[in-house]
Protein backbone atom coordinates (compact mmCIF):
# COMPACT_ATOMS: atom_id res chain seq x y z
CA UNK A 1 0.00 0.00 0.00
CA UNK A 2 2.72 2.50 1.06
CA UNK A 3 5.09 1.72 -1.89
CA UNK A 4 2.73 2.77 -4.50
CA UNK A 5 2.84 6.39 -2.88
CA UNK A 6 5.33 8.54 -4.01
CA UNK A 7 8.09 8.70 -1.75
CA UNK A 8 7.69 12.27 0.49
CA UNK A 9 10.25 14.38 1.56
CA UNK A 10 10.34 15.33 4.73
CA UNK A 11 8.59 18.49 5.61
CA UNK A 12 9.78 21.17 7.24
CA UNK A 13 6.82 21.96 10.19
CA UNK A 14 4.93 25.25 9.49
CA UNK A 15 6.02 25.56 5.68
CA UNK A 16 2.38 25.31 4.83
CA UNK A 17 1.87 28.01 6.86
CA UNK A 18 4.51 30.24 4.87
CA UNK A 19 3.23 29.11 1.76
CA UNK A 20 0.15 30.59 2.50
CA UNK A 21 1.47 33.93 3.62
CA UNK A 22 3.50 34.01 0.52
CA UNK A 23 0.50 33.42 -1.98
CA UNK A 24 -0.99 36.16 -0.45
CA UNK A 25 1.71 38.91 -0.21
CA UNK A 26 2.59 37.85 -3.99
CA UNK A 27 -1.17 38.66 -5.10
CA UNK A 28 -1.30 42.03 -3.26
CA UNK A 29 1.57 42.86 -5.49
CA UNK A 30 0.05 41.91 -8.51
CA UNK A 31 -2.44 44.10 -10.42
CA UNK A 32 -6.17 43.05 -9.30
CA UNK A 33 -8.43 41.86 -11.90
CA UNK A 34 -11.75 44.36 -10.66
CA UNK A 35 -13.19 45.87 -13.67
CA UNK A 36 -14.65 49.79 -12.75
CA UNK A 37 -17.02 48.92 -15.39
CA UNK A 38 -18.51 52.45 -14.96
CA UNK A 39 -15.60 54.29 -15.09
CA UNK A 40 -13.95 52.42 -17.62
CA UNK A 41 -15.98 50.27 -20.87
CA UNK A 42 -15.10 46.86 -20.73
CA UNK A 43 -12.90 45.47 -23.90
CA UNK A 44 -15.55 42.98 -25.11
CA UNK A 45 -14.42 40.01 -26.87
CA UNK A 46 -15.22 39.92 -31.19
CA UNK A 47 -18.69 38.91 -32.00
CA UNK A 48 -20.25 40.19 -28.21
CA UNK A 49 -23.48 39.86 -28.37
CA UNK A 50 -24.59 43.02 -27.11
CA UNK A 51 -28.01 44.53 -29.22
CA UNK A 52 -29.50 43.18 -32.52
CA UNK A 53 -28.87 46.06 -35.25
CA UNK A 54 -31.05 46.26 -38.33
CA UNK A 55 -29.59 47.26 -41.76
CA UNK A 56 -33.61 47.78 -43.15
CA UNK A 57 -32.32 48.68 -46.94
CA UNK A 58 -31.23 44.64 -46.83
CA UNK A 59 -34.84 43.45 -45.27
CA UNK A 60 -37.11 41.98 -47.94
CA UNK A 61 -40.02 40.94 -45.43
CA UNK A 62 -39.45 37.73 -45.59
CA UNK A 63 -40.33 37.05 -42.06
CA UNK A 64 -37.68 34.28 -41.47
CA UNK A 65 -36.23 35.74 -38.20
CA UNK A 66 -39.34 36.56 -37.03
CA UNK A 67 -40.49 32.04 -37.34
CA UNK A 68 -37.18 30.95 -36.93
CA UNK A 69 -37.12 32.92 -33.35
CA UNK A 70 -37.25 30.84 -30.16
CA UNK A 71 -38.89 32.66 -28.11
CA UNK A 72 -41.04 35.05 -30.75
CA UNK A 73 -39.95 38.02 -29.80
CA UNK A 74 -39.82 39.90 -33.02
CA UNK A 75 -42.35 41.64 -34.49
CA UNK A 76 -42.81 42.64 -38.37
CA UNK A 77 -45.25 44.57 -40.18
CA UNK A 78 -45.67 45.14 -43.48
CA UNK A 79 -47.38 45.70 -46.73
CA UNK A 80 -47.40 45.59 -50.43
CA UNK A 81 -46.65 48.25 -52.92
CA UNK A 82 -46.98 48.12 -56.65
CA UNK A 83 -44.48 49.40 -58.56
CA UNK A 84 -45.38 50.25 -62.12
CA UNK A 85 -43.64 48.69 -65.13
CA UNK A 86 -40.19 49.36 -65.38
CA UNK A 87 -40.46 49.97 -69.42
CA UNK A 88 -43.14 50.14 -71.76
CA UNK A 89 -45.77 47.41 -71.81
CA UNK A 90 -43.94 45.58 -69.15
CA UNK A 91 -46.18 43.94 -65.98
CA UNK A 92 -46.29 45.79 -62.90
CA UNK A 93 -44.38 44.57 -59.84
CA UNK A 94 -45.38 44.18 -56.55
CA UNK A 95 -43.23 44.45 -53.60
CA UNK A 96 -42.85 44.54 -49.47
CA UNK A 97 -42.47 47.72 -47.59
CA UNK A 98 -41.61 47.22 -43.79
CA UNK A 99 -43.83 49.28 -41.46
CA UNK A 100 -42.83 47.83 -38.22
CA UNK A 101 -39.74 45.85 -37.04
CA UNK A 102 -39.07 45.35 -33.78
CA UNK A 103 -37.48 43.08 -30.80
CA UNK A 104 -39.06 42.93 -27.51
CA UNK A 105 -35.59 42.50 -25.86
CA UNK A 106 -37.06 41.49 -22.38
CA UNK A 107 -38.06 38.46 -24.15
CA UNK A 108 -34.70 37.81 -26.77
CA UNK A 109 -32.15 35.46 -25.58
CA UNK A 110 -29.63 36.35 -27.82
CA UNK A 111 -29.24 33.42 -29.67
CA UNK A 112 -28.48 34.59 -32.42
CA UNK A 113 -30.36 32.51 -34.54
CA UNK A 114 -32.39 35.38 -36.38
CA UNK A 115 -29.15 36.69 -37.69
CA UNK A 116 -27.99 33.51 -38.43
CA UNK A 117 -31.00 32.96 -40.54
CA UNK A 118 -31.24 36.36 -42.43
CA UNK A 119 -30.32 35.41 -45.99
CA UNK A 120 -29.98 39.27 -46.81
CA UNK A 121 -27.65 40.39 -44.31
CA UNK A 122 -30.40 42.62 -42.49
CA UNK A 123 -29.27 41.73 -39.03
CA UNK A 124 -26.28 42.46 -37.19
CA UNK A 125 -24.66 41.67 -33.45
CA UNK A 126 -23.20 45.03 -31.88
CA UNK A 127 -21.59 44.97 -29.23
CA UNK A 128 -23.81 47.66 -27.18
CA UNK A 129 -25.06 46.54 -24.17
CA UNK A 130 -26.19 49.73 -22.18
CA UNK A 131 -29.57 49.53 -22.48
CA UNK A 132 -31.07 48.85 -19.48
CA UNK A 133 -34.85 50.10 -18.66
CA UNK A 134 -36.81 50.94 -15.24
CA UNK A 135 -40.27 49.23 -17.33
CA UNK A 136 -39.44 46.16 -18.58
CA UNK A 137 -41.94 47.75 -21.95
CA UNK A 138 -39.72 49.71 -22.87
CA UNK A 139 -37.31 47.10 -23.75
CA UNK A 140 -38.86 46.77 -26.88
CA UNK A 141 -37.32 48.56 -29.20
CA UNK A 142 -38.34 49.86 -32.51
CA UNK A 143 -37.05 50.50 -36.19
CA UNK A 144 -35.63 53.49 -35.77
CA UNK A 145 -33.85 52.20 -32.60
CA UNK A 146 -32.91 49.41 -34.06
CA UNK A 147 -30.90 51.04 -37.29
CA UNK A 148 -29.45 53.76 -34.81
CA UNK A 149 -27.44 50.29 -33.24
CA UNK A 150 -26.41 49.05 -36.42
CA UNK A 151 -24.03 52.40 -36.65
CA UNK A 152 -22.33 50.07 -33.76
CA UNK A 153 -21.55 47.41 -35.17
CA UNK A 154 -18.17 46.46 -36.14
CA UNK A 155 -16.19 45.54 -38.87
CA UNK A 156 -15.88 41.79 -38.99
CA UNK A 157 -13.44 40.47 -37.10
CA UNK A 158 -10.02 39.16 -39.50
CA UNK A 159 -10.04 35.50 -39.93
CA UNK A 160 -7.95 33.42 -38.12
CA UNK A 161 -4.06 32.48 -39.91
CA UNK A 162 -5.06 29.68 -41.85
CA UNK A 163 -8.47 29.80 -41.75
CA UNK A 164 -10.97 28.12 -45.36
CA UNK A 165 -11.44 31.63 -47.66
CA UNK A 166 -15.33 32.55 -46.86
CA UNK A 167 -17.88 31.19 -49.09
CA UNK A 168 -18.49 34.83 -50.85
CA UNK A 169 -14.58 35.25 -51.42
CA UNK A 170 -14.36 31.92 -53.16
CA UNK A 171 -17.23 32.30 -55.40
CA UNK A 172 -16.12 35.45 -56.52
CA UNK A 173 -12.39 34.64 -57.22
CA UNK A 174 -14.08 31.29 -59.11
CA UNK A 175 -16.39 33.61 -61.32
CA UNK A 176 -13.70 36.16 -62.14
CA UNK A 177 -10.80 33.49 -62.77
CA UNK A 178 -13.28 32.32 -65.08
CA UNK A 179 -13.92 35.57 -66.87
CA UNK A 180 -10.27 36.07 -67.03
CA UNK A 181 -9.53 32.87 -68.67
CA UNK A 182 -11.81 33.07 -71.06
CA UNK A 183 -10.96 36.73 -71.52
CA UNK A 184 -7.19 35.27 -72.29
CA UNK A 185 -8.73 32.44 -74.73
CA UNK A 186 -10.57 35.30 -76.95
CA UNK A 187 -6.99 37.53 -77.14
CA UNK A 188 -4.78 34.61 -78.09
CA UNK A 189 -7.30 33.80 -81.15
CA UNK A 190 -7.02 37.34 -82.90
CA UNK A 191 -10.04 36.14 -85.04
CA UNK A 192 -12.36 34.61 -83.32
CA UNK A 193 -13.95 33.20 -86.61
CA UNK A 194 -15.98 30.09 -84.72
CA UNK A 195 -17.24 31.68 -81.47
CA UNK A 196 -18.18 28.06 -80.57
CA UNK A 197 -15.62 27.51 -77.48
CA UNK A 198 -16.04 23.99 -77.27
CA UNK A 199 -12.84 23.29 -79.44
CA UNK A 200 -10.48 24.51 -76.94
CA UNK A 201 -7.08 25.16 -78.39
CA UNK A 202 -4.59 22.66 -77.69
CA UNK A 203 -1.34 25.51 -77.60
CA UNK A 204 -3.36 27.34 -74.68
CA UNK A 205 -3.85 24.91 -71.31
CA UNK A 206 -4.35 27.62 -69.44
CA UNK A 207 -7.21 28.89 -71.43
CA UNK A 208 -9.85 26.67 -69.63
CA UNK A 209 -12.93 25.86 -71.48
CA UNK A 210 -15.68 27.31 -69.97
CA UNK A 211 -17.95 24.50 -71.77
CA UNK A 212 -18.52 21.61 -68.92
CA UNK A 213 -19.54 19.14 -71.78
CA UNK A 214 -16.41 18.43 -72.43
CA UNK A 215 -14.75 16.49 -69.15
CA UNK A 216 -11.20 16.24 -70.09
CA UNK A 217 -11.02 20.49 -70.75
CA UNK A 218 -12.72 21.50 -67.79
CA UNK A 219 -10.87 24.28 -65.53
CA UNK A 220 -10.30 21.52 -63.17
CA UNK A 221 -9.96 18.36 -65.24
CA UNK A 222 -7.98 20.48 -67.92
CA UNK A 223 -5.39 20.99 -65.93
CA UNK A 224 -4.46 17.61 -64.31
CA UNK B 1 -4.34 74.71 37.01
CA UNK B 2 -1.14 73.83 35.00
CA UNK B 3 -1.41 70.01 36.23
CA UNK B 4 -5.10 70.28 35.20
CA UNK B 5 -4.48 71.67 31.70
CA UNK B 6 -1.69 69.13 31.36
CA UNK B 7 -3.82 65.84 32.38
CA UNK B 8 -6.62 67.17 29.68
CA UNK B 9 -4.07 67.54 26.75
CA UNK B 10 -2.85 64.42 27.24
CA UNK B 11 -5.86 62.78 27.89
CA UNK B 12 -7.75 64.21 24.88
CA UNK B 13 -4.38 63.58 22.55
CA UNK B 14 -5.08 59.97 24.00
CA UNK B 15 -8.28 60.45 22.95
CA UNK B 16 -8.08 61.45 19.31
CA UNK B 17 -5.47 58.65 18.40
CA UNK B 18 -7.84 56.17 20.19
CA UNK B 19 -10.71 57.40 17.27
CA UNK B 20 -7.68 57.73 14.31
CA UNK B 21 -5.20 54.93 14.44
CA UNK B 22 -8.22 51.82 14.28
CA UNK B 23 -10.03 53.44 11.74
CA UNK B 24 -6.91 54.04 9.88
CA UNK B 25 -6.15 49.88 10.34
CA UNK B 26 -9.53 49.17 9.65
CA UNK B 27 -9.21 51.28 6.17
CA UNK B 28 -5.54 49.45 5.38
CA UNK B 29 -7.65 46.10 6.27
CA UNK B 30 -9.98 47.37 3.48
CA UNK B 31 -7.51 47.91 1.28
CA UNK B 32 -4.85 45.49 2.31
CA UNK B 33 -6.98 42.46 2.05
CA UNK B 34 -8.64 43.40 -1.44
CA UNK B 35 -5.28 43.56 -2.83
CA UNK B 36 -4.17 40.16 -1.88
CA UNK B 37 -7.85 39.07 -2.95
CA UNK B 38 -7.29 40.77 -6.49
CA UNK B 39 -9.67 43.32 -5.67
CA UNK B 40 -9.52 46.78 -5.48
CA UNK B 41 -11.48 47.38 -1.95
CA UNK B 42 -13.51 50.87 -1.81
CA UNK B 43 -13.17 53.29 -4.57
CA UNK B 44 -15.92 55.93 -4.26
CA UNK B 45 -16.38 57.64 -0.81
CA UNK B 46 -14.21 60.38 -0.01
CA UNK B 47 -13.35 60.49 -3.92
CA UNK B 48 -9.53 59.36 -3.56
CA UNK B 49 -9.70 55.64 -3.39
CA UNK B 50 -12.24 55.31 -0.94
CA UNK B 51 -10.20 56.55 1.72
CA UNK B 52 -14.03 57.94 3.78
CA UNK B 53 -15.04 54.37 3.41
CA UNK B 54 -15.42 53.98 7.33
CA UNK B 55 -16.35 57.11 7.61
CA UNK B 56 -19.58 56.67 5.48
CA UNK B 57 -19.52 53.20 7.20
CA UNK B 58 -19.88 55.65 10.65
CA UNK B 59 -22.58 57.93 9.62
CA UNK B 60 -24.77 54.26 8.72
CA UNK B 61 -24.12 52.61 11.84
CA UNK B 62 -25.47 55.92 13.55
CA UNK B 63 -28.72 56.36 11.33
CA UNK B 64 -29.63 52.56 11.87
CA UNK B 65 -32.37 51.97 14.54
CA UNK B 66 -31.04 50.71 18.12
CA UNK B 67 -33.07 47.91 18.33
CA UNK B 68 -33.23 45.41 21.96
CA UNK B 69 -34.79 42.07 21.90
CA UNK B 70 -37.83 41.84 24.29
CA UNK B 71 -36.05 39.48 26.19
CA UNK B 72 -33.33 40.56 26.69
CA UNK B 73 -31.54 41.67 29.53
CA UNK B 74 -31.76 45.40 28.75
CA UNK B 75 -29.46 47.09 31.19
CA UNK B 76 -26.28 44.61 30.58
CA UNK B 77 -27.06 44.56 26.51
CA UNK B 78 -26.91 48.37 25.95
CA UNK B 79 -23.69 48.59 28.42
CA UNK B 80 -21.77 45.65 26.88
CA UNK B 81 -20.32 47.32 23.81
CA UNK B 82 -19.39 49.93 26.44
CA UNK B 83 -17.20 47.39 28.21
CA UNK B 84 -15.93 46.10 25.03
CA UNK B 85 -14.32 49.25 23.81
CA UNK B 86 -13.23 51.68 27.07
CA UNK B 87 -10.55 49.21 28.11
CA UNK B 88 -8.38 49.55 24.97
CA UNK B 89 -8.83 53.68 25.75
CA UNK B 90 -7.56 53.01 29.28
CA UNK B 91 -4.34 50.77 27.86
CA UNK B 92 -3.41 53.51 25.22
CA UNK B 93 -3.05 56.05 28.21
CA UNK B 94 0.09 54.01 29.53
CA UNK B 95 1.25 52.74 26.05
CA UNK B 96 4.70 54.89 26.00
CA UNK B 97 5.29 55.63 22.37
CA UNK B 98 8.62 57.45 22.98
CA UNK B 99 11.31 58.23 25.29
CA UNK B 100 10.57 61.49 27.07
CA UNK B 101 8.28 62.25 29.54
CA UNK B 102 5.73 63.74 27.15
CA UNK B 103 5.20 60.98 25.34
CA UNK B 104 2.98 58.58 27.03
CA UNK B 105 -0.28 59.42 28.10
CA UNK B 106 0.40 58.16 31.78
CA UNK B 107 3.43 56.53 33.80
CA UNK B 108 1.94 53.66 35.17
CA UNK B 109 4.42 52.02 37.67
CA UNK B 110 3.04 48.74 37.21
CA UNK B 111 2.15 49.18 33.98
CA UNK B 112 2.10 45.33 32.61
CA UNK B 113 0.41 44.52 35.27
CA UNK B 114 -2.40 47.52 34.66
CA UNK B 115 -2.48 46.79 30.76
CA UNK B 116 -3.21 42.92 30.90
CA UNK B 117 -5.46 43.42 33.71
CA UNK B 118 -7.37 46.27 31.37
CA UNK B 119 -7.32 44.32 28.09
CA UNK B 120 -8.75 41.16 29.83
CA UNK B 121 -11.71 43.47 31.15
CA UNK B 122 -12.63 44.25 27.11
CA UNK B 123 -13.81 40.61 26.63
CA UNK B 124 -16.24 40.92 29.40
CA UNK B 125 -18.36 42.84 26.59
CA UNK B 126 -18.69 40.07 24.66
CA UNK B 127 -19.40 37.66 27.43
CA UNK B 128 -21.89 40.32 28.73
CA UNK B 129 -22.98 40.57 25.31
CA UNK B 130 -23.32 37.25 24.54
CA UNK B 131 -25.43 36.52 27.97
CA UNK B 132 -27.57 39.10 27.99
CA UNK B 133 -28.78 39.02 24.03
CA UNK B 134 -31.17 35.90 25.06
CA UNK B 135 -30.20 34.52 21.63
CA UNK B 136 -28.57 31.12 21.22
CA UNK B 137 -26.23 31.94 18.88
CA UNK B 138 -25.29 34.83 21.54
CA UNK B 139 -25.02 32.55 23.74
CA UNK B 140 -22.54 30.06 21.83
CA UNK B 141 -20.79 32.77 20.69
CA UNK B 142 -20.23 34.39 24.75
CA UNK B 143 -19.30 30.78 25.75
CA UNK B 144 -16.76 30.37 23.21
CA UNK B 145 -15.22 33.80 24.29
CA UNK B 146 -14.94 32.50 27.52
CA UNK B 147 -12.96 29.59 26.49
CA UNK B 148 -11.10 31.64 24.48
CA UNK B 149 -10.24 34.04 27.21
CA UNK B 150 -9.24 31.25 29.56
CA UNK B 151 -7.01 29.78 27.03
CA UNK B 152 -5.56 32.63 25.88
CA UNK B 153 -5.02 35.00 29.16
CA UNK B 154 -2.26 32.21 30.29
CA UNK B 155 0.67 32.37 27.70
CA UNK B 156 0.28 36.03 27.30
CA UNK B 157 0.86 36.47 31.27
CA UNK B 158 3.67 34.08 30.52
CA UNK B 159 5.22 35.85 27.29
CA UNK B 160 4.88 39.60 29.48
CA UNK B 161 5.99 38.26 32.57
CA UNK B 162 9.30 36.51 30.53
CA UNK B 163 10.06 40.85 29.38
CA UNK B 164 9.33 41.73 33.08
CA UNK B 165 11.87 39.39 34.43
CA UNK B 166 14.65 40.22 31.61
CA UNK B 167 13.91 43.59 32.50
CA UNK B 168 13.52 43.69 36.17
CA UNK B 169 11.04 46.10 35.97
CA UNK B 170 7.39 46.18 35.09
CA UNK B 171 7.16 49.39 34.40
CA UNK B 172 6.90 49.99 30.59
CA UNK B 173 9.15 52.92 30.31
CA UNK B 174 11.10 51.13 32.66
CA UNK B 175 11.19 47.78 30.23
CA UNK B 176 12.40 50.14 27.50
CA UNK B 177 15.02 51.61 28.98
CA UNK B 178 16.48 48.50 29.94
CA UNK B 179 16.16 47.17 26.14
CA UNK B 180 19.11 46.14 24.10
CA UNK B 181 18.73 44.69 20.62
CA UNK B 182 20.10 41.20 21.76
CA UNK B 183 16.69 41.50 23.47
CA UNK B 184 15.14 40.40 20.49
CA UNK B 185 16.59 36.92 19.45
CA UNK B 186 16.18 36.33 23.38
CA UNK B 187 12.32 37.05 23.53
CA UNK B 188 11.56 36.05 20.00
CA UNK B 189 9.77 32.93 21.61
CA UNK B 190 7.83 35.12 23.91
CA UNK B 191 7.18 37.60 21.29
CA UNK B 192 5.61 35.31 19.06
CA UNK B 193 3.64 33.17 21.90
CA UNK B 194 2.34 37.04 22.98
CA UNK B 195 1.02 37.90 19.81
CA UNK B 196 -0.29 34.87 18.85
CA UNK B 197 -2.42 35.00 22.30
CA UNK B 198 -3.40 38.52 21.43
CA UNK B 199 -4.69 37.81 18.56
CA UNK B 200 -6.84 34.79 20.12
CA UNK B 201 -7.85 37.29 22.57
CA UNK B 202 -8.88 40.11 20.07
CA UNK B 203 -11.00 37.49 18.12
CA UNK B 204 -8.85 38.18 15.07
CA UNK B 205 -9.36 35.76 12.66
CA UNK B 206 -8.12 32.78 12.22
CA UNK B 207 -8.83 32.67 15.77
CA UNK B 208 -12.53 34.00 15.31
CA UNK B 209 -14.57 31.10 16.54
CA UNK B 210 -16.48 33.39 18.88
CA UNK B 211 -18.04 35.78 16.40
CA UNK B 212 -17.47 32.75 13.08
CA UNK B 213 -19.89 34.68 11.29
CA UNK B 214 -20.77 31.54 9.13
CA UNK B 215 -21.24 29.18 11.59
CA UNK B 216 -23.43 31.56 14.78
CA UNK B 217 -23.82 34.76 12.78
CA UNK B 218 -21.26 36.93 14.83
CA UNK B 219 -22.09 35.04 17.72
CA UNK B 220 -22.44 37.51 20.82
CA UNK B 221 -22.77 40.58 18.93
CA UNK B 222 -25.99 39.01 16.09
CA UNK B 223 -28.85 40.91 17.74
CA UNK B 224 -26.99 44.36 18.13
CA UNK B 225 -27.19 47.28 15.23
CA UNK B 226 -26.40 50.25 14.37
CA UNK B 227 -24.30 51.90 16.82
CA UNK B 228 -23.53 49.41 19.53
CA UNK B 229 -22.44 47.26 16.76
CA UNK B 230 -20.05 50.03 15.48
CA UNK B 231 -18.81 50.27 19.08
CA UNK B 232 -18.02 46.72 19.39
CA UNK B 233 -16.17 46.33 15.85
CA UNK B 234 -14.50 49.78 16.47
CA UNK B 235 -13.65 47.68 19.71
CA UNK B 236 -12.06 45.41 17.04
CA UNK B 237 -9.59 47.60 15.32
CA UNK B 238 -8.88 49.43 18.88
CA UNK B 239 -7.39 46.11 20.33
CA UNK B 240 -5.54 45.46 17.15
CA UNK B 241 -3.93 48.94 17.79
CA UNK B 242 -3.42 48.25 21.63
CA UNK B 243 -2.03 44.82 20.87
CA UNK B 244 0.78 45.59 18.27
CA UNK B 245 1.69 48.92 20.72
CA UNK B 246 1.84 46.31 23.61
CA UNK B 247 3.81 43.79 21.45
CA UNK B 248 6.32 46.58 20.13
CA UNK B 249 6.48 47.89 23.37
CA UNK B 250 7.37 44.45 25.15
CA UNK B 251 9.45 42.99 22.70
CA UNK B 252 10.29 44.69 19.23
CA UNK B 253 11.90 47.74 21.25
CA UNK B 254 9.74 50.20 21.35
CA UNK B 255 11.31 53.81 20.57
CA UNK B 256 15.03 52.20 20.01
CA UNK B 257 16.14 51.65 16.11
CA UNK B 258 19.03 51.74 14.07
CA UNK B 259 20.58 55.27 13.40
CA UNK B 260 19.56 57.00 16.29
CA UNK B 261 16.45 57.74 17.71
CA UNK B 262 16.82 61.58 19.00
CA UNK B 263 13.76 62.63 19.10
CA UNK B 264 12.32 60.66 16.30
CA UNK B 265 11.34 57.46 18.90
CA UNK B 266 7.73 57.82 18.36
CA UNK B 267 8.01 57.39 14.75
CA UNK B 268 9.70 53.94 15.33
CA UNK B 269 7.24 52.94 18.11
CA UNK B 270 4.30 53.69 15.41
CA UNK B 271 6.31 52.23 12.20
CA UNK B 272 6.56 49.03 14.32
CA UNK B 273 2.89 49.04 15.63
CA UNK B 274 1.97 49.81 11.66
CA UNK B 275 4.09 46.47 10.67
CA UNK B 276 2.37 44.24 13.31
CA UNK B 277 -0.90 45.60 12.06
CA UNK B 278 -0.04 44.83 9.07
CA UNK B 279 0.71 41.45 9.89
CA UNK B 280 -2.26 40.74 11.60
CA UNK B 281 -4.37 41.80 8.90
CA UNK B 282 -1.91 39.43 7.00
CA UNK B 283 -2.98 36.44 8.52
CA UNK B 284 -6.77 37.54 8.37
CA UNK B 285 -6.39 37.29 4.76
CA UNK B 286 -4.00 33.88 4.58
CA UNK B 287 -5.58 31.46 7.25
CA UNK B 288 -8.91 29.84 7.73
CA UNK B 289 -10.58 29.59 10.94
CA UNK B 290 -9.67 27.17 13.41
CA UNK B 291 -11.50 24.64 14.82
CA UNK B 292 -12.75 25.17 18.38
CA UNK B 293 -10.90 22.00 19.38
CA UNK B 294 -7.49 22.95 17.49
CA UNK B 295 -7.33 26.39 18.93
CA UNK B 296 -7.67 25.12 22.61
CA UNK B 297 -4.94 22.13 21.26
CA UNK B 298 -2.27 25.15 20.51
CA UNK B 299 -3.34 27.37 23.66
CA UNK B 300 -2.87 24.19 25.94
CA UNK B 301 -0.24 22.09 24.51
CA UNK B 302 1.82 25.00 22.42
CA UNK B 303 1.84 28.16 23.39
CA UNK B 304 1.97 27.55 27.20
CA UNK B 305 4.71 25.04 26.77
CA UNK B 306 7.06 27.48 24.86
CA UNK B 307 5.97 30.54 27.12
CA UNK B 308 7.15 28.52 30.16
CA UNK B 309 10.62 27.46 28.18
CA UNK B 310 10.71 31.09 27.53
CA UNK B 311 10.69 32.30 30.98
CA UNK B 312 12.98 29.26 31.54
CA UNK B 313 15.41 30.69 29.23
CA UNK B 314 15.19 34.30 29.98
CA UNK B 315 15.84 33.29 34.01
CA UNK B 316 18.86 31.12 32.65
CA UNK B 317 20.01 33.82 30.78
CA UNK B 318 19.39 36.59 33.55
CA UNK B 319 21.18 34.31 35.80
CA UNK B 320 24.18 34.16 33.72
CA UNK B 321 24.75 37.82 32.98
CA UNK B 322 24.40 39.27 36.10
Amino acid sequence: MSESLPPTRPRIPGSGLAKGLAVTLRTMTKKTVTAQYPDVQPELPPRSRGVIGLFEENCTVCMLCARECPDWCIYIDSHKETVPAAVEGGRERSRNVLDRFAIDFSLCMYCGICIEVCPFDALFWSPEFEYAETDIHELTHERDKLREWMWTVPAPPALDPGAEEPKEVAAARKAADKLAAAQAAASATPDPATPDPATPDPATPDAASPNPATPDSGPEGGRA
Amino acid sequence: MNDALDVAVRLVVVFVVFLVLPLVVGQTEHKVMAHMQGRLGPMYAGGFHGWAQLVADGVKFAQKEDVVPAAADRRIFQLAPAVALLPYLLVLVAVPIGPSEGAVGQVVDAGIFFVLAVMGVGVLGSLMAGWASANKFSLLGGLRTAAQLLAYELPMLLAAASVAMAAGTVSLPGILNAFHWWWLPWQIVGALVFFVAGLAELQRPPFDMPVADSEIIFGAYTEYTGLRFALFLLAEYAGIVVLCGLTTVLFLGGWHGPWGADGLGWVWTLLKTAVLAFVVIWLRVSYPRLREDQLQKLAWTTLIPLALAQIALTGIVKVAIS
